[in-house]
């Protein structure tokens, strides 16, 4: 059966006459660790946003385990086990890690549409909550507005409230992006140490990071695949490096 | 605060959002002095159950713009249509208050569900014109079919059956305060109830970024269309008060007045706080009140300007300032 847990095909977007995604096929087989990278420009984001649905793609289709849900929205996407991360901080500045994460776990369960219960009395949303909280090393900063928390562990709490949805796909947009090199390596300690049923595609500029979590390296160039393979066969392309390393071209 | 004083123990987070909802004594202290003109200002018993609807009314945007972040200016279609609808139904078919109130608010559920489907595919300055574009549509709509409102002249000749077949609406108001009382409190309660609810968390966590909440697979159009409906329904409630504690229904009951009055109402006081509303409505109601006898015609000056003060030093209103006065002095007294 192993039907890929992603997969895309002819995946096209314009903007305007600019190519942003060009004939996109991609497969991710379940449990795989895929690094996405490339220049800046190259439509790593403009990708990710394809495949959640935030964008509507021109042309090209998007199979999650088998299901095609090119045509779904964002948010019935991640209810189908889609789910994503932000490069910039997309959290809820006003709620507190426990209330941000159990309301993606409530949402998931499909009790956010109950208005007469208190909120305290759905204790198996709210203590799933608290151990991915946890899980995370956010359990004792849990009660503190989203807006107080230091960047590292909002970066964190962007992973906590994807992981609330209970993705089999999960898409992660620069995890550490903006987070010291010292620190950078914590997030992706917690990234390498999620199931393995998981299905991983990150997006990163950190070389050492990407050749040390990923099991398979995609380089996007110009919108579209430049080419794909292990650490050791990207490591080993000149071109990757001219392209990539160097900088001296792009479309 | 509480949290801090428990922490040792109430590592049981279910524990901590239980006490963020628990009721304040403070609340206790509001409601009794709610009860205060019946003793104090017998006199003033009319100007009471005025407030008590605009508070109503307050509350209902509140719930929208508070909690869901929806901003209108265009409140007054529910309010309105709801005291004609009631007006008109006393009219035409009997006086009983409670299905007149029916009425009123099923007229404005009904326009609120319709128009809910409008209201969220749009935000920001888009919303604000659709809301506004539609109350003006029925401010005209009223004005021009007099035969039925009575246009400009207003709905005159409803005649309201005593409460219950025994309380009569009095001169003095003191039916009108205790029914337009009740119905606030009662109301109150089941939006505190709902705020405090998994839906309320939604409902904030839309307020807070809308655009992360379909990343956490959260169907949000369908969440504000459910809670726009319901503020609908609420300021129906309020209209259809109006309508009948004071016996008639003037074209103002959809007047883009009362639409800014209300959101200036709950700004003051500090939107997304459930009493927010409430308080922002006496202190605009009594200095309105109180200003008009002085000088009547200088009455907005004095508003835009405590407007003013009060968004550029006050970030979450009056009742937000009053909330950190209270940390401070508490944080004060404990150093002691």
């Amino acid at each position: 059966m192993t039907a890929p847990a992603l997969k895309t095909s002819g995946l096209s977007k314009n903007f305007g006459s600019l190519g942003v995604a060009r004939d996109i096929a991609l497969d991710l087989p379940v449990g795989g660790r895929y690094a996405l990278i490339g220049p800046n420009g190259a439509g790593k984001t403009t990708l990710i946003n394809l495949m959640t649905g935030m964008l509507k793609p021109d042309a090209g289709s998007i199979v999650l385990g088998g299901e095609d849900v090119t045509a779904l929205e964002p948010q019935d996407r991640v209810r189908k086990g889609l789910a994503r991360t932000f490069q910039i901080n997309t959290l809820f500045p006003g709620l507190n890690a426990l209330e941000a994460v159990t309301l993606a776990v409530a949402e998931r369960r499909g009790v956010s549409n109950q208005f007469w219960r208190n909120i305290a009395e759905y204790r198996e949303s709210i203590e799933e909550a608290y151990e991915i909280l946890a899980k995370l090393k956010l359990g004792d900063a849990c009660y503190q507005p989203t807006r107080e928390l230091p960047y590292g562990r909002q970066r964190l709490l962007e992973i906590a409230l994807a992981l609330a949805t209970k993705p089999r796909v999960l898409l992660l947009d620069e995890p550490a992006a903006g987070v010291p090199h010292e620190e950078s390596g914590e997030i992706f300690d917690v990234v390498a140490g999620l199931s393995d049923q998981l299905t991983l595609l990150f997006i990163e500029h950190d070389m050492h990071v990407v050749f040390r979590f990923a099991s398979h390296i995609i380089v996007l160039v110009g919108g579209a695949i430049y080419t794909e393979g292990t650490p050791a066969e990207i490591a080993a392309d000149p071109g990757v490096r001219e392209v990539y390393l160097g900088k001296r071209h792009h479309g | 605060m509480a949290s801090i004083t428990d922490a040792g123990s109430g590592t049981e987070p279910a524990r901590y959002l239980k006490r963020q909802t628990r009721w304040h004594w403070a609340e206790t202290l509001f409601w009794l002095g709610t009860l205060l003109p019946f003793f104090l200002f017998p006199d003033y018993l009319q100007l009471a159950s005025q407030i008590a609807i605009t508070a109503l009314f307050a509350l209902s945007l509140d719930l929208i713009l508070g909690y869901a972040g929806i901003v209108s200016l265009g409140h007054t279609a529910f309010f309105g249509t709801a005291a004609y609808a009631a007006g008109i139904f006393s009219k035409m078919v009997w006086g009983e208050p409670f299905t007149g109130l029916i009425v009123g608010v099923a007229a404005a559920t009904l326009l609120g569900y319709a128009s809910s489907f409008i209201i969220a595919r749009f935000r920001h300055l888009t919303l604000i014109m659709i809301t506004l574009g539609l109350a003006l549509l029925l401010e005209q709509a009223a004005n021009s079919a007099s035969w039925l409102t009575g246009g400009s002249d207003g709905l005159q000749g409803i005649e309201i059956w005593p409460l219950l077949g025994h309380f009569d609406f009095d001169l003095w108001g003191y039916t009108a305060y205790t029914y337009s009382l009740i119905a606030l409190f009662v109301v109150f309660l089941g939006v505190r109830r709902l705020i405090n609810s998994p839906f309320g968390l939604a409902l904030r966590g839309i307020r807070e970024n809308a655009i992360r909440m379909p990343a956490i697979g959260a169907p949000s159009r369908k969440h504000i269309r459910t809670v726009y409906t319901l503020s609908a329904a609420i300021a129906g409630l309020a209209g259809a008060l109006l309508a009948q504690t004071t016996q008639t229904v003037a074209l103002d009951a959809l007047g883009f007045q009362r639409s800014a009055d209300v959101l200036i109402m709950v700004v003051l006081g500090g939107a997304g706080r459930l009493y927010g509303g409430l308080i922002g409505t006496i202190v605009y109601m009594i200095a309105h009140d109180q200003f008009s006898g002085i000088a009547p015609q200088y009455w907005y000056f004095w508003i835009g300007l405590l407007l003013i003060a009060v968004v550029m030093f006050l970030p979450n209103g009056i009742l937000g300032g009053l909330q950190v006065a209270a940390a401070w002095v508490q944080a004060r007294w404990s150093k002691r």
